[in-house]
């Protein structure tokens, strides 16, 4: 028992090395993160102003994404130059390593607390059933909304509803809904919502 | 014992460590076992990797050493010449690296004997290691242009170190007349930072065009082509009537004469292979090579570069010094900032590895990197990186520019992305 506890020790102290010691031709999905987290942020917490978190998204949903990017059925500045360069192992490697990250919601994003209030109705509506508790859970490999920098929610609600990015048939049918009712400002309170929560 | 792995301890006193607990391992840790990295430059590369070593393994001793307190990034310079940024928010310090748990001490490395494994500083220290880093950035050729010096780059500044430099450039921007004359002279290749000069371009012409509208911008480059070439020449036209007889910007090819051979700084004239140019503001950025302690320490090849293994790092000519960041050849990743950043956790994990008597793991590599136009247009090129038969190679399928066809929605959410790339890299370095 001693001895386990001393050997994890050391284990812990240099995972790094361990991690890896077995994979012959895929990197570690440390040294996958690794070079994600230059854009990303440390452990893929972003300081913004407009890059995404990756930390705490689910490992599903990272893979779903990632490949979105790669077939290029989700619109993108560089990411779709970026995901066409890995293999599916290590794109699931990656996305493993960044759902044990903790995410942090977005330090500093303005927002109204009138649009606030009416986000939170239209969230609740449209958007709760799937992106729970008011949009920060991951669970069943939802995006998480709450915290998220806004830019980059903005570009990605634009890109669905121009066709522009995949989008689940659940979704676009609530989307829809939603503009039809409250139309671009009804996204606007959406997106200051979302920036609220912290 | 320097050489004696914390694996090989594990096995030859296993007896000894099962019979005492975790807490008695460390002590003994404490006592004298710790492996030693010493880092030789606090720049991007020599900073990344003093962070990410003590992430990846808080049981080595990790001491930065550089010569200044605050680290300037080149990247987004241009823009404080432009004048959209300020000189204070490409500043860094180094209080995140020590909350890290890196020793950071600020001399100027002298000298680094292989053999002996010690780095020596102008202020007389010794630091003994058990690996190295070195990650000097580049030096710069100064016999390459007659009349140029590091003496005469006070007046006529590079400005490919970021800092003072920088400053005196953008004094010289503002006080120049409208109707004047600005040099540029870009270095031959390799050189940090690819499509720098041609960024650096566009911003002295975006704060020409809103501030002195009568005045120009001349490249006089050595090089026929050069990086994102065709994003920055549509960029030029749409912003800077590039082509048109009153264009802000003039490049001046290497076929077309472009080489400069001298400079005066006296009559502010620069002699090109074909024409003699005079301005009222010159930027020369030299020919570039290794930084200085990379030939002090013997790790430079015949043309002035590191050679590495590019699983590692470490220089196939000295053993146990790694190289990374702008001086080492890690062709084909670029000399760019993101590289660095890239290259030194490739390195950092190398070395935890061999330290712990393990083997070097499976390296992958990213490069990003941003130029922006002008206000609202943005361009990039990415680049996935692997290892494969011994040899750094690019991801076939992956990478590449922004696409030509100019889309203006896309083009300011490039800006917002580098802006959040400047961030979140310089979070990741000195954070």
């Amino acid at each position: 028992m001693k001895r386990k506890l001393a050997l994890s020790a050391v284990l812990i102290a240099s995972g790094f090395a361990f991690s890896t010691s077995a994979m012959a031709e895929t990197p570690s999905a440390t040294m996958l993160a690794y070079t994600c987290v230059g854009c990303h942020g440390t452990n893929g917490n972003s300081n913004g102003p407009a890059t995404p978190s990756l930390a705490g998204a689910s490992k599903d949903y990272f893979i779903e994404i990632m490949g979105y990017y790669a077939s290029g059925e989700r619109a993108s500045t560089i990411m779709g130059r970026i995901a066409k360069g890995y293999t599916k192992e290590e794109i699931e490697a990656m996305a493993g390593f960044f759902s044990k990250q903790k995410f942090v919601p977005a330090k500093g994003q303005k927002f109204d607390a009138k649009l606030v209030k009416k986000g939170a109705k239209l969230h609740k509506k449209y958007c709760e059933k799937c992106h729970e508790d008011g949009g920060s859970s991951s669970e069943d490999d939802a995006g998480i909304l709450a915290g998220q920098w806004a830019p980059y929610l903005k570009y990605t609600l634009a890109d669905m509803m121009a066709g522009k990015s995949h989008m689940s048939k659940k979704m676009k049918k609530k989307l829809n809904k939603l503009h039809k009712k409250a139309g671009d400002a009804g996204i606007e309170q959406l997106l200051h919502y979302y920036a609220s929560k912290k | 014992m320097s050489n004696f792995t914390r694996r090989k301890f594990l096995k030859v006193t296993g007896v000894a460590a099962a019979a005492s607990s975790a807490l008695a391992f460390s002590s003994f840790a404490i006592g004298g076992a710790k492996k030693k990295v010493v880092i030789v430059g606090g720049g991007i590369g020599g900073a990344t990797a003093a962070k990410y070593l003590r992430m990846m393994d808080s049981s080595i001793e990790v001491t930065l050493i550089e010569a200044n307190k605050d680290y300037y990034t080149c990247f987004m310079s241009n823009e404080v010449l432009g004048g959209d940024r300020s000189i204070d928010s490409i500043r860094f310090g180094y209080t995140g690296l020590a909350g890290h748990g890196v020793t950071v001490v600020h001399d100027w490395v002298s000298g680094i004997d292989a053999d002996k494994r010690v780095v020596t500083t102008k202020g007389g220290k010794s630091f003994p290691y058990d690996r190295c880093i070195v990650s000097p950035g580049v030096d710069f050729k100064w016999d390459a242009i007659e009349g140029y010096d590091e003496k005469v780059a006070e007046k006529i500044p590079h400005a490919w170190k970021a800092g003072s430099q920088t400053v005196t450039l953008r004094k010289q921007l503002e006080a120049m007349r409208d109707g004047g004359t600005v040099l540029i002279v870009p270095p031959p290749n390799p050189f940090r930072c690819p499509p720098g000069p041609y960024e650096r371009a566009s911003q002295i012409a975006h704060y020409l065009k809103n501030n002195k509208p009568k005045s120009k911008v001349i490249i006089l480059d050595p090089k026929d082509k050069f990086s994102k070439f065709g994003l920055f020449m549509d960029g030029w036209k749409r912003h800077y009537g590039y082509g048109t007889g009153n264009s802000l910007i003039t490049w001046v090819s290497g076929a077309d004469g472009g080489a400069v051979e001298a400079v005066d700084a006296k009559t502010m004239t620069v002699q090109a292979a074909v024409e003699e140019f005079k301005a009222d503001v010159i930027n020369i950025i030299p020919a570039q090579k290794a930084g200085k302690i990379a030939f002090a320490a013997g790790l430079t090849n015949d043309k002035g570069w590191c050679p590495i293994n590019g699983k590692t790092f470490e220089s196939t000519v000295h053993k146990n010094i790694h190289v990374i960041g702008d001086s080492a050849i890690a062709s084909p990743l670029p000399k760019s900032g993101y590289a660095a950043n890239s290259e030194a956790k490739v390195c950092a994990a190398a070395i935890v590895a061999l330290l712990n008597g393990g083997k070097a793991p499976q390296p992958s590599y990213v490069n990003t990197c941003y130029s922006i136009i002008a206000p609202g247009d943005g361009i990039s090129v990415a680049m996935v990186y692997a290892y494969k038969d011994g040899k750094i190679i690019k991801v076939k399928g992956s990478g590449g520019l922004t696409p030509s066809e100019f889309d203006p929605d896309m083009r300011a959410r490039e800006v917002l992305y580098a802006h959040s790339w400047f961030n979140n890299i310089t979070a990741d370095v000195f954070g």
